[in-house]
This record gives structure tokens, sequence and C-alpha cells, in this order.
């Protein structure tokens, strides 16, 4: 029996050839007749309609005897009433069918969201069949709160929010995926100009920082790198949490000594002449996430296609900014008053890695900021030991549990391997931070490790 | 004399603006600009850090430069993130027009009501006098987490802003009607609903206009900081994108326009108070 054919059919031809003769076999006889007059999700029913009466009934000829006596649709209705075939033929129609073309993701202005702001100028997100909406948004728990109230579909996060939000830390927990880190690298210790002299960090008592929230990379960074350098972050230090936006404003009027921030904050910083980049984050950890593209897990269920369809353009995007000869291009794009607001040569700078440090030499790291989306579990685990360090998490937590739950590294994977990168065999991984090695499969032993924490 | 006295004023403001420019102009004055590094250097950062120093506040002819670039396209759209000053301040005055409007709706009737009786005055007083002062912005997060829309927000915290004082005035514009005005209208037979109509809603009228033009105010104030606060459109929002960019002329010409416009909304609302002032 061909899956084109009504399986309701008792009297369906069973031999090869058609029924009209003029095809190879029913099932292309079929075919040519349903795209001729009912749409191809006709067709598509009748596939999963045979495909169940198929498993039912295997004979041939019990399945006829059985439809001969109970009727066509009778049948039907009893195959309906233990099997969802309403479900089983809306799951199959989707792959393919956006649920959802016109869509609004919150990005806020710094160049970790290049993936996510380039792909709308650039047309990222017009190949996979999306109108996409980037919109500007003021600070990271707007974003939070936009998104969980559905005004936004999927936003540009901090890669520990969605753990931090699934996890009921700083919010209600609500359940949520990151299926994509945005980039890797790209961030950087400044500080004031004024402090031109104090390059080593046991100098720095005293100080007031600023990191852009307290769920960020950079808060976890700059306690890490102050800690490894002896200075307890809690006690010695000021850290405080400012919008990425007014850390320039807030070191020209000294009210801050420093920060641990995104770039283009950074490289503004040197560009109007008030601080200089003392470090990059890439040498503290090489190759950290950072930011990220974060969905609820509801948007992920509910609209499938679209959220492949939207991961996808993400994905594509991410893969055209890691090659370094797109990268002026990139800041072309995203430079306007539109995305970034920032004149092009800082945007450039970053992306480039070929940048003013303030001090008046010009570097070149060409790394300074890279694109990689995988979500790599051991990262999640690594930011959850952070958590729990200074005392943002309390209590046992199955680590690798809410890190399979929350980066969702499968989906990576696929989609990576459909546009050409490469997704690497493992979700976890060894790396080093300031030079100490980090076990991803003994997170205890790891924070036990440490002389400052908050445990 | 009597000419020469009426062109004193327009003078005096001339001249105080002429002083204000001046010494704007000249504390803005570049410094040296001696270069200290090199030119490929340069290149890579702003004029100011190229000669050492950290980026100066603009002087006035580049805001004004600005003001005129603005003013030749006020009404662009570039994206969903980039529009023009016109659009914005459209924005933020429909906004608190929408806000305003519907506080009005419910603050003069609760009021009229609190107003004619005393002891429903007295029972609800303690409740505005604790709600009055409570900053309006501190209801935001409240009103995200509740409503659930950040523009719907915005408009309530608009709402409850200009609801106290029109509410206040308009209670206490009808409490202190003239009783002998109301005794005279016993007298005659008038009845209640006519009383209400015909004679305490003009003898409240002008406290009652008195209090929509303090709430205007207020309103027009919130809306900058609200704006900053969820961001997406409005003036206060195109404040927020140009202090993201470090554009002190950008963020010149919004103050400028933010004032204008409440100028403008001041006055009509006294234009509208005098309508319905009356000598006594």
């Amino acid at each position: 029996m061909s899956s084109f054919k009504d399986p309701f059919d008792a009297r369906t031809s069973l031999t090869r050839g058609c029924s009209c003769g003029r095809h190879t076999d029913e099932a292309a006889h079929q075919a040519d007749l349903a795209g001729q007059t009912a749409d191809s999700e006709m067709l598509g029913n009748r596939v999963v309609e045979a495909a169940v009466v198929r498993a039912l009934f295997p004979h041939d000829a019990t399945r006829r005897r059985f439809l001969n006596a109970v009727g066509a649709s009778t049948a039907l209705a009893a195959i309906s009433t233990f099997f969802p075939l309403g479900a089983a033929k809306e799951a199959f129609a989707q792959s393919g069918r956006l649920e959802k073309t016109s869509l609004k993701v919150g990005f806020i202005p710094i160049t970790c969201a290049t993936p996510i702001i380039m792909s709308q100028p650039m047309g990222f997100y017009a190949r996979q069949g999306l109108n996409v909406d980037v919109v500007k948004t003021a600070g990271w728990a707007v974003i939070r709160d936009k998104t969980i109230n559905k005004e936004y579909d999927a936003a540009h996060m901090l890669s520990p929010m969605p753990l931090a939000i699934s996890l009921g830390v700083g919010s209600s927990p609500i359940p949520y995926t990151m299926p994509a880190v945005e980039n890797i690298n790209g961030q950087a210790i400044t500080l004031a100009i004024k402090h031109k002299d104090k390059r080593d960090p046991k100098s720095w008592k005293g100080f007031k920082f600023a990191v852009p929230f307290d769920y960020s990379m950079h808060n976890y960074l700059l306690r890490y790198f102050l800690a490894e350098h002896g200075l307890d972050p809690d006690r010695d230090v000021q850290i405080r949490s400012v919008p990425p936006p007014e850390m320039v404003a807030n070191l020209r009027a000294d009210n801050i000594d420093g920060f641990l921030a995104p770039d283009p904050v950074n490289q503004r910083a040197v560009y109007d002449g008030v601080g200089y980049i003392h470090t990059l984050t890439k040498d503290i950890w090489a190759g950290h996430p950072c930011c990220a593209f974060a969905a609820s897990r509801e948007f992920v269920t509910k609209l499938p296609n679209t959220y492949r369809a939207l991961l996808k353009a993400i994905m594509e995007a991410t893969a055209f900014a890691s090659k370094p000869e797109n990268r002026k291009q990139i800041a072309e794009a995203i430079a306007p008053a539109n995305y970034l607001n920032q004149p092009v040569t800082v945007v450039e700078q970053v992306l480039t890695g070929t940048f003013a440090d303030g001090l008046g030499n010009i570097r070149k790291e060409p790394n300074r900021i890279d694109f990689d989306p995988f979500p790599w579990h051991s990262f999640a685990i690594w930011i959850m030991t952070q958590m729990k360090r200074w005392g943002q998490l309390k209590g046992n937590v199955d680590y690798a549990k809410v890190a399979r739950e929350v980066f969702l590294a499968t989906d990576a994977m696929k989609l990576m391997k459909e546009v050409g990168m490469k997704p690497p065999a493992t979700t976890t991984k060894k790396f080093s931070v300031m030079g100490k090695e980090f076990d991803p499969a003994k997170p205890e032993d790891y924070i036990a490790s440490f002389a400052i924490k908050r445990t | 004399m009597n000419r020469l006295m009426s062109w004193r004023a327009p003078v005096l403001s001339l001249a105080f603006f002429l002083l204000l420019v001046g010494v704007w102009h000249a504390l803005t004055l570049p410094k040296s600009a001696q270069q200290t590094v090199d030119s490929e250097y340069a290149a890579l950062v702003g004029a100011a850090a190229a000669t050492g120093q950290k980026s100066a506040f603009p002087a006035p002819a580049e805001v004004g430069a600005k003001i005129v670039e603005h003013l030749k396209e006020p009404f662009y759209d570039r994206g969903p993130n980039d529009k023009g000053i016109g659009i914005q301040l459209g924005y933020s005055v429909a906004r608190v027009l929408l806000g305003y409007l519907l506080a009005a709706l419910v603050a003069i009737p609760v009021g009229f009501l609190i107003g004619m009786s005393p002891t429903v005055y007295r029972a609800l007083d303690p409740y505005i006098q604790v709600l009055k002062p409570i900053s309006p912005l501190a209801w935001m997060p409240l009103a995200l987490f509740t409503l659930k829309d950040s523009s719907v927000s915005a408009i309530f915290v608009i709402f409850i802003c200009s609801l106290w004082p029109m509410l206040i005035n308009t209670a206490f514009g009808v409490a202190s009607v003239r009783r002998e005005w109301l005794n005279v209208a016993r007298t005659l037979e008038v009845g209640s609903v006519r009383t209400a109509f015909r004679v305490i809603l003009p003898a409240a009228a002008p406290t009652i206009m008195t209090g929509m033009r303090i709430s205007i105010g207020i309103a027009w104030l919130v809306i900058v900081a609200a704006e900053m606060l969820v961001g997406g459109t409005g003036i206060g929002y195109f404040v927020w994108n140009e202090w993201n960019n470090l554009s002190i002329t950008n963020i010149l010409t919004a103050i400028l326009a933010i004032g204008v416009v409440g100028m403008l909304l001041d006055l009509m609302l006294a234009r509208l108070t005098r309508l319905v002032t009356f000598p006594e």
C-alpha cells in the first residue's frame, strides 16, 4: 500500500502501476492528482493517515476486511479516538511552515549583540522568511521583563541570565532556554585615564568598579580577576551594576574608577579620552562566552519552526561574523543610530581588533572579539559555580541537569551543521581561567579550591 | 515713553540670552590643539583624545547647527530605533494626552462626589494624602509586572501622576462653593442635578482648571523619565539613546524641545482657565 493512497479505500489496486495507467505507480498518480487538485497539505494529511493505518493493519487482507465491514468514515473515527491523528497531521505539516513571521527581538546596544543586530540590515532574517524588528532596549532588567511579558519573542541576554531566570535567582523562576552563544571574548577592563600608572591590580584597593549587571560574565570575570590578584571583590573594592551606555559618562564624571564592560563601551572611553584599556577579557579566559540569544521554553515548544528559522538566521549570521574579512562590513552595518548609535571607527576597532588602547599605542588582537554559537554545557556549569561562589546561589544545584535544560546544545549542533559550521562532538570540555583548570565534572571541588569566596 | 517701556522686557530677555551664549561659548573654546600622538593613532580616536584631553562640552554653535539639522527633517523614520525628533515628540504628547484625559475622566467626577459630601471627603482624605506624594515612577515596576505591556505601563504612570492634583483641586473647589449661592439655589427650588451643573460646576471651574494645569505639567515631567525607563519611542527614549552615544548636542536639542512643548501645553491650559474664570 502506497503512502499517498487513500488508506480508507478498500478497493485500491495493490499491484504496481497506477489506476489511470499514465504513471509508474499509484503514488505518482496520486501525487500528480494532488498537485492539480488539492494542495500539498492534504497530501501531507494523507501520508500521516496512511502511515497510521498501515501500522495498525500491516496485513492488506485484514485491513480490507475491516474497512469493508465498518466503512471508511467509521474506521477513521474509530482510529481517531485512540490515536491523535489530528495532532500527528499537524506535527507533520509543521515542518517547514512558520507559525509566525513577524517577530520582535530585543537587544542592548553593544557589540556582543552583533549577530542579532546585523541579521536585520544584512538580510539574514529575511532569508529565513522572517520579518524581524530588532528593538533597542534600555537595560537588562527591562529586556528580561519585556521577554517574560511576551512583548519580545526572543532577546539578547547575558549568558548567565537564562540560568538565573530558570533557577529563579533574582526573579521568579520561568523555564528559559539559551540556544546560542552570541560572542566569545570581546570584553575588557577599562580604567580611568587618571589611573594611567596604576597598572598593577594590587594597587586597586578602594576602587569603585562598574559591571553591566549582577548576573553577567562581566561581574564573574572581574571578581575572578580581582580575587586571583588577592583583592576581595566585596571588601577591598566596590562593584556596582551600571547599564553599559551610562558607564563612560560615569567614568568621565569620576563616579567610578573603572569597569569591566562590553564593547563598544571600552573603545568609546578611549575615543573620548576618558579611559584606557587595561586587560582584554580574552587574556583572563580565552574563548569565554559573553552574551546569548535567549528565548522562553514556551516559545521554543509552541512555535518550533519559527524558533528553528530564527536560530538558523542567527547561526548563519554568527558564521558570517566569525570570518575576520567580513568584520569591516558588519561594523558599517551596525554602527548607525538605528542600531548601536556609535561612530563607525569605534565599532570597527572593536570588531577588527586593531585598536587604540588609550595610552598612545595601537594594538593588534585579531581575536579581541570572536563569534562561536556553541552553548557548551561546561560554560553553564562554570557560571553556576561562580554564582554559588559569590553567594548568589544557595543550596545544592544539579549542575549538569540545569546546564542541559537551559543551554540547548543539541539544537545548536544540528543547525551549525546545516549552515556549514563544524560543531564539536561533545557538550562539555575542560578549559582554564587565568591558568587554573576547570573540570566540569567536579564543580563543587572547584568552588572549594578558591581562597576568596562567600559560601 | 510708554512704547519704550514695552520694549524693555524683550530687550532684557535678549541680553540675558546673549550673555548666556557668550559665557557658554567662552567656556567651551577649544584649548591648545596640540596633537600629542602620531596621526595613525589619532585617526582611531576622537579629536579631543588625540590632543590628550577628554572630549569637551559642545560649543553653542555646534548645538545650533544640530537644532537646525533636526528642524530641517523632524519626521524621518529610519527603522524602529531611529526616528525624527518630531515623531518622538508626537509619541510623547500622545501618551501624555491619553493618560491625562483618562485621569480627568476619573478625577473630575470622583472629585465632585467627594467635594459634595464632607464625610466622604474626610474618609478618603488619608488615602489621598498617602498616595499623592508617591513618585509616579515608583509605580513603574508594579505596572510592568501587572499590566505586562510597557506602553500601557507608561500611560498608566501618566494617569496616576495626573490624577491627584485634579482630584484634590476638584474636591476642594466643589467643597468651597459659597454657601449663599447654594442657599439661593435652594430657595429657588432648583433640583440637585441642576444645582450641580448650573451652580457648583461654574463656581468650582477655575479651581478645577488650576488642578488640570498642575497635572499637565507633572505629566510632561514624568513622561520623559518614564520613556527613558521603558524605551522604544518618545522623547525620553531619544534622550536615552543619545546619551548612549554620548551626544551632548542631541541631548541639548531634546532638552530645548521638551521645554518648548511643555510651555505650549501649559499655555493651552492657561487659555482654557481664562475662559472659565469669572469676576467676583
